[in-house]
């Protein structure tokens, strides 16, 4: 009791403050007004009708549909990607510390700036990667210009962004197994494949557990990538959550804007908690 | 004899390959990582019209500095007062940051019982909710900070706050607690225990904390898109969106500007890069 009053909630305040003013109220708040018409001084109770408005629009509809399928593509080949990376970067590699500073960079460029430069590389004809893949007779895609490629094509570059995090993590990861394990195992008289299957694979759990939710969580909130690649073009084809949520705080629509938010909200809750839940519980399993 | 020149021989071989595989493993990563920049850097240094074709030739002719003058100069110099906008915005948020989450980090990670692990959890929360838009404009109005240095510094402080305190409690609670047992005996309060003796210990974690900050604010374009608006709020980020739509065809321009605001973060990526790297993995596991 009497040291608990040395470590005094007074020290917390100034956190507590911040954080509670400008995060948690708002986001609070943020359900009230998502049953409202809005204009920042006045509001008038609507019911469900923004929600119903997000899920009848079709422009609205596809935001749903793509943040979905973003967040899990980008997810998917993040852990895919970085697990490959990590195996080459934890070898005997000597040109290993070049390779990773070189993965990872991306990480620490503006995101508007990575888009702007790919939207440029994949240009439909004056572009480096359709020149290029020109050069063997491959006639290229219009990548962000056709509706049914152009979420993909920005998933692509949000990979290549952000594959150096998880790279490193799962370097990190891979540098903690003790090497008895593998020492054994060559004894035994099992082979790389193997050793990768039964032991790094296993015993990098923690970290493709962390790899996957921050790399969802990152996924279901991304705006800027599509904003400086596609602007949620073209028409509404490659629209996200966020990205509506944006247009639709320009064009005036407070309410509906901030119901974006609480469908967010829902579904970062609804898709990622239970995951959380799912692989910690995987992880006590071990 | 000839058992050890046959057993030379492998070796060779063995290291030829090896090298093979070194420099098919540093193309290929170069290839698809370097390029993008190489594209960068090569047109931002051309002409106009040379910069048009878009394509990662040499430069015919250098106009790096010209460029560099020009971007400098658009709009009334918006990219100078964009610098000075988004240092201001950085360095007071940092300094915010380090206090307060470190403050916090120490009672979060000390004391005991029901109601801190509520309120450890609470700002945990920060690391997935996205946050809201439109109500965190709402209540800047309500405060008359909506469009201030002062509005945008305390959101981004916010935003940041629950992943600096991952960062503090992780070290924190590396910090052997016989200290504070010992500065307690001795007299010592809460506040002094923590400024006098722990703040100072901090210091390793101080500066990841600082890194990945400033790399992040420095390199944010939604939070002052949404909450810091107006020509003379230009932050970096937005310098190159408000140029895209300026210079639709001034390729060259645009590249310079690119990597203008890129500099600042590759500085740090030269020097801290490991700090960089640890600290994001140490956060992220945890978190």
């Amino acid at each position: 009791m009497k040291v608990n009053k040395v470590y005094s909630y007074a020290l917390l305040i100034p956190a507590g403050l911040i954080y509670g003013l400008l995060f948690l109220y708002p986001t609070i708040m943020s359900f009230f007004f998502s049953f409202t018409r809005w204009t920042l001084t006045d509001w008038e109770w609507i019911g469900f009708e923004n929600f119903i408005m997000f899920f009848e629009e079709s422009s609205l509809m596809i935001g749903f549909k793509n943040t979905f399928i973003f967040a899990f593509l980008t997810a998917g080949l993040k852990v895919v990607l970085g697990l490959i990376l990590a195996v080459i970067l934890t070898s005997q590699l000597k040109t290993k510390r070049f390779i990773r500073s070189t993965v990872f960079f991306p990480v620490l460029v503006s995101t508007i700036a990575v888009g702007i430069a790919f939207s440029v590389l994949m240009h439909p004809s004056e572009g480096l990667i359709n020149q290029t893949l020109g050069l063997f007779g491959i006639n290229g895609p219009n990548w962000l210009g056709n509706p049914s490629l152009a979420i993909y094509s920005v998933a692509f570059v949000d990979v290549w962004k952000g594959v150096g995090i998880a790279t490193v993590i799962f370097i990190a990861g891979m540098m903690s197994i003790p090497k008895d394990y593998y020492e054994a195992h060559q004894i035994d008289g099992g082979n790389k494949l193997n050793a990768f299957w039964y032991i790094t694979l296993p015993l990098s759990r923690p970290a493709i557990n962390a790899v996957i939710i921050l790399a969802l969580i990152g996924g279901l909130r991304t705006f800027d990538l599509v904003w400086a690649m596609t602007g949620g073009g073209p028409g509404f084809s490659s629209d996200l959550i966020a990205s509506i949520i944006y247009k639709q705080y320009q064009a005036g629509f407070y309410g509906l804007s901030t119901a974006g938010n609480v469908i967010l909200f829902i579904m970062v809750a609804v898709i990622v908690f239970p995951i959380f839940k799912f692989l910690n519980r995987r992880e006590v399993d071990l | 004899m000839s058992q050890q020149t046959e057993a030379k021989k492998a070796k060779q071989k063995k290291s030829l390959t090896r090298i093979i595989v070194e420099v098919i493993a540093v193309l290929s990563c170069a290839v698809f990582f370097l390029v993008p920049f190489y594209f960068i850097i090569v047109n931002s240094m051309k002409t106009s019209a040379e910069a048009s074709q878009l394509s990662i030739a040499w430069p015919n002719e250098f106009r790096i500095l010209e460029n560099i003058q020009e971007v400098l100069a658009a709009r009334d110099n918006m990219l100078l007062l964009a610098f000075f906008n988004s240092t201001v915005i950085t360095v007071s948020s940092i300094l915010i940051l380090l206090v307060v989450c470190s403050m916090a980090a120490f009672v979060l990670h000390r004391r005991k019982g029901k109601a801190i692990s509520v309120i450890g959890t609470t700002f945990l929360a920060g690391l997935m909710i996205p946050p809201a838009v439109v109500p965190t404009i709402w209540v800047l109005e309500q405060f008359h900070i909506f469009k201030t240095f002062p509005g945008i510094i305390l959101v981004m402080v916010a935003i940041s706050i629950p992943f600096s305190i991952v960062l503090y409690t992780g070290f924190i609670a590396t910090i052997p607690k016989s200290i504070d047992e010992a500065a307690i005996i001795d007299g010592c309060g809460g506040f002094r225990l923590f400024f006098s003796i722990i703040f100072p210990m901090l210091k390793p974690i101080h500066s990841t904390v600082i890194i990945l900050n400033a790399v992040q604010i420095f390199n944010d374009f939604v939070h002052p898109l949404y909450f810091f608006p107006g020509s003379d709020n230009a932050t970096v980020q937005l310098t190159l969106y408000n140029f895209m739509s300026m210079y639709n065809t001034d390729w060259n321009l645009l590249f310079t500007n690119v990597l203008l605001i890129t500099i600042p973060p590759f500085i740090l990526f030269l020097i801290f890069s490991e700090k960089i790297v640890a600290g994001m993995t140490a956060g992220s596991v945890k978190g």
